[in-house]
């Protein structure tokens, strides 16, 4: 007991400055900090605490990839796919191509035509799987039945396969979307197959993200039927003004992945309209001039996820592969648009499933209310401690206060999130640290009291409380674990800072403790137990 | 100076004594807070139930909390609650899940938006779809059983079989009062109470912990005790600990509740809730549990019961185990046991 090795006297004192060194960049003013960081050179930059999303502000949102629409698309696709295989191989069919809840059906009369097409059939499976000849459950079911039928059944496997694709395209396009906003570190990222979450911190107008967020930002150039036409090429769509539908061509003339560039902008000549200029690569450019050039007169749509915006007529052909859409737009939606096209359109619909917003405001008012409790707490148990054990309290009081630096040093040095649950966690913490300083002092006492001298007392209480410290620390960590792993979000935050607690716990509570009572009785010499 | 003692020193309370009321006492509140979750039922929060909740601060004055329970039937969100707190000018909306799924909700907050946007600030709002307000029950019950089985065989690997069965019916005791407290006070529940009920199943087994551990320490100390009496020592032993920690955790809660703002307010409550609970069932609910579960100081018994046979004073607390119905000893052990009586007086060793 009173042997307390050098080394660990040392490792200890290194350990309190080490974790205060850590922590102090996240308890200084703002302004000091940026100060300090202009100092140090770039790879000394002192990491800080990060704050959750509820107590600095911002906003989570959880995407999830729309199945039944990337269903729609396969199946769309797939329809195109066999109608080119029967034009190529010159096969008749009987009654069409038939629609099946997960794909198409088509009977083909003639079994020497099918035995002809069915093995072209089987390699549209190659389209719809990134590992192509390789194991796994196929994508796509050709079936045959003895009287001619065929049908063709996107798979669950060929379904995930296409989700996880989408998911990684779009996480792709939210990004270059977010990035746009220019708000700092946002956090993009994959959840299970079908999931995107996206965080951003510190966002003044969290509607603006969402507006972004949610839409997929197809843009379709098409002409717009004229009476005369085939009905059948043609489709009735929702203008974005709300004055009616127009009939437009189902055929694509050029498509926004054509776009280069676009930024919003004021046409002079329509009293400064708010604009979007956009520019074309020379594909788009190519196309766009044959385009307008063959259709002077003819009214052209913009159409953006199956809407018009606009439908202005072709005046002169344009060649210069840029042009101007314009749409009533306010500057914000301008804005809001020439980032949608810059970022690209999504691959799929995304459905928003989960919103956490949290204002700057609340957010402040939730860190000034959990520092309250916290010092209000720490405040509690610390007088509590001292005028119950008097010079041990003293002791228990500098463990608690390096028990707490040791917390936030962990927080800092993971880089793990501090939330509003967190904070709850560490103010816990603070209850349950001195849990075993209590334990050990209890002990002592009772030694002390059935008759052991005070060294033995001392000795005694410290091993015998070693056994119940750490069995009932190993149980409530257990539970902390399992909460971060099931948790999410500010509930992880409060399972990191419990975990953390515990951790620090068995250092400071116990082997500070005994550390300072050590050198306290090689000092005092006391002839009597002071508790 | 004179040093606070809250916990009233060397105490010989006979906790086992109580088993016989502490036991329909807690079977009577388990089965109130069983009734209580079917009939009465909980205030699910969105987490678990999905829906829409807007915390709203008024730009000038004060909320209008009865103009916002009007936007319930004028915006076709069905049952709206709404809620005032603290600062008048401060008002929660909460409204269920929209038909027409994820997209719906989106909708909802949305019109609301543009209804209240120009007198109030949205300060927070949080929407959870049907899907994920399935997940969220899903992980948070996998959460709370997998802690159980989790911390059962950690007790099993520490302690005797019986240790471990004790300690995990005391922790569902204090679950089901939790759910209890949870229903009567319509506390709103979500991952927060999750994480409130993970960390009262932990401070239970904390609380348990400490007294097995002692009650497993005197067992081979106190070979010659009776059964109930060592356990009785054992919890009195570490009654001034008990008080403490549950105090200076107290303490901590107190803080919380009081200056921790409404978020966590329900959190708060409950754990103060769970503390009393966790440290009542681990003196009255778990080690008692022990000696149903059959756990024997085989010699401490057989001496008690034959002290009993010797003794003329039947007030002694010596006699106490013996006369327990659980404690009869055959009538062939005593004469064997007869030779103990003088070393069971002195049960301390040196």
């Amino acid at each position: 007991m009173l042997r307390f090795s050098t080394w660990k006297f040392i490792a200890i004192v290194c350990m309190t400055l080490a974790a205060i060194l850590v922590v102090a960049p996240s308890m200084m003013a703002p302004a000091h900090y940026e100060a300090l960081k202009q100092r140090l050179p770039a790879w000394l930059t002192p990491p800080t605490i990060v704050l959750g999303l509820d107590l600095q502000g911002g906003s989570h949102v959880m995407l999830e990839v729309d199945k039944a629409d990337i269903l729609t698309t396969q199946v769309k696709n797939l329809r195109e796919d066999v109608r080119r295989i029967l034009r190529e191989e010159k096969v008749a069919i009987t009654g069409g191509i038939g629609a099946t809840p997960r794909g198409v059906q088509l009977r083909v009369a003639d079994s020497a035509d099918r035995e002809r097409i069915l093995p072209k059939l089987r390699l549209l499976r190659n389209g719809f799987s990134a590992r192509t000849g390789g194991g796994g459950d196929s994508p796509l079911d050709v079936e045959e039945t003895p009287d001619g039928l065929i049908r063709l059944t996107v798979t669950d496997a060929g379904l995930v396969e296409k989700t996880r694709r989408a998911v990684d395209q779009s996480i792709e396009v939210i990004r270059r979307r977010v990035d746009a906003l220019g708000t700092r570190e946002p956090s993009i990222q994959r959840e299970g197959d079908d999931r995107i979450i996206v965080q951003v911190p510190g966002l003044q107008d969290p509607e603006q993200l969402k507006t972004i967020l949610g839409q997929t930002a197809k843009l379709e150039f098409r002409l717009v039927a004229e009476a005369g036409q085939n009905p059948a090429d043609s489709e009735e769509l929702e203008q974005q003004d709300g004055t009616g539908k127009l009939p437009i061509e189902k055929q694509v003339m050029v498509q926004g992945e054509d776009l280069t560039d676009a930024q919003p902008g004021f046409d002079q000549q329509r009293g400064g309209e708010p604009v979007v200029n956009f520019r074309f690569n020379i594909r788009g450019a190519q196309r766009f001039g044959e385009v307008t050039s063959k259709n002077v007169d003819r009214l052209f749509a913009i159409v953006l996820d199956n809407k018009v915006i606009s439908a202005p007529r072709i005046l002169t052909p344009i060649t210069g592969g840029s042009g101007q859409i314009s749409g009533r737009f306010t500057v914000e939606e301008a804005n809001n648009l020439s980032i949608l096209l810059r970022a690209g359109a999504l691959p799929a619909k995304l459905n928003i499933v989960e919103e956490r917003t949290v204002g700057p405001g609340l957010g402040q008012d939730s860190i000034d209310a959990g520092k309250r409790a916290a010092y209000v707490g720490a405040g509690l148990v610390v007088v509590y401690m001292l005028i119950t054990y008097g010079v041990f309290g003293v002791f228990a009081n500098l463990a608690l206060f390096v028990h707490i630096a040791f917390i936030f040093a962990g927080l800092v040095l993971l880089g793990s999130t501090l939330t509003l649950p967190g904070i709850a966690g560490i103010v816990l913490t603070i209850g349950m640290a001195v849990d075993s300083n209590v334990l050990i002092y209890e002990r002592i006492r009772e030694e002390n009291h059935a008759g052991r001298t005070i060294l033995a007392s001392l000795d005694a209480g410290f091993k015998r409380a070693f056994a119940t410290i750490v069995d009932s620390n190993v149980t409530m960590f257990v539970a902390a674990a399992i909460l971060y792993f099931l948790g999410t979000g500010p509930v992880r935050g409060f399972a990191v800072s419990l975990a953390l607690g515990i951790l620090t716990t068995i250092i400071t509570a116990y082997t500070m403790t005994q550390m300072m009572i050590a050198i306290w009785y090689h000092y005092a010499r006391p002839t009597r137990l002071p508790i | 100076m004179k040093l606070l003692r809250l916990a009233p020193e060397n105490t010989k309370f006979p906790f086992m004594r109580f088993r016989r009321v502490s036991y329909p006492f807690s079977a009577l509140l388990s089965l109130i807070a069983v009734a209580l979750f079917i009939f009465k039922g909980m205030n699910f929060g969105i987490d678990f139930a999905g829906g829409t909740v807007i915390e709203l601060r008024a730009k000038n004055g004060s909320a209008e909390v009865g103009v916002l329970r009007g936007l319930g039937e004028g915006l076709k969100l069905g049952d709206i609650e709404v809620q005032g707190f603290g600062n008048p000018a401060d008002a929660t909306l909460r409204f269920g899940l929209q038909p027409g799924g994820d997209v719906a909700q989106q909708a909802a907050v949305e019109r609301v938006r543009e209804k209240v946007g120009n007198d109030y600030d949205l300060r927070r709002v949080e929407v959870v779809g049907p899907r994920v307000s399935n997940e969220l029950v899903q992980s948070g019950t996998l959460g709370v059983v997998l802690s159980i089985i989790a911390v059962l065989s950690y007790l099993w690997f520490r302690f005797e079989w019986q240790f471990a069965v004790g300690a995990v019916i005391a922790t569902m005791h204090d679950l089901l009062l939790t759910v209890g407290f949870f229903s009567i006070t319509q506390l709103e529940f979500n991952t927060t109470s999750i994480a409130a009920i993970l960390t009262i199943v932990g401070y239970s087994l904390n609380e348990t912990v400490v007294v097995l551990d002692r009650i497993r320490e005197n067992m081979r100390k106190y070979k010659k005790l009776g059964t109930a009496q060592m356990i009785d020592m054992s919890i009195n032993a570490v009654l001034p600990r008990t008080i403490m920690t549950a105090t200076t955790v107290m303490l901590a809660l107190i803080a919380l509740v009081a200056f921790g703002g409404q978020v966590i307010r329900s959190f708060s409550l409950a754990m103060i809730w769970g503390i009393f609970v966790a440290t009542y069932s681990s003196i009255f609910i778990c080690s008692p549990m022990l000696i149903y579960l059959g756990l024997r100081n085989e010699e401490g018994d057989k001496a008690a019961a034959s002290q009993d046979l010797a003794s003329k004073d039947p007030q002694t607390r010596d006699g106490q185990a013996a006369r327990d119905p659980d404690q009869k000893e055959p009538p062939t052990a005593s004469a064997s046991a007869k030779k103990k009586p003088a070393q069971s007086r002195k049960p301390r060793q040196a």
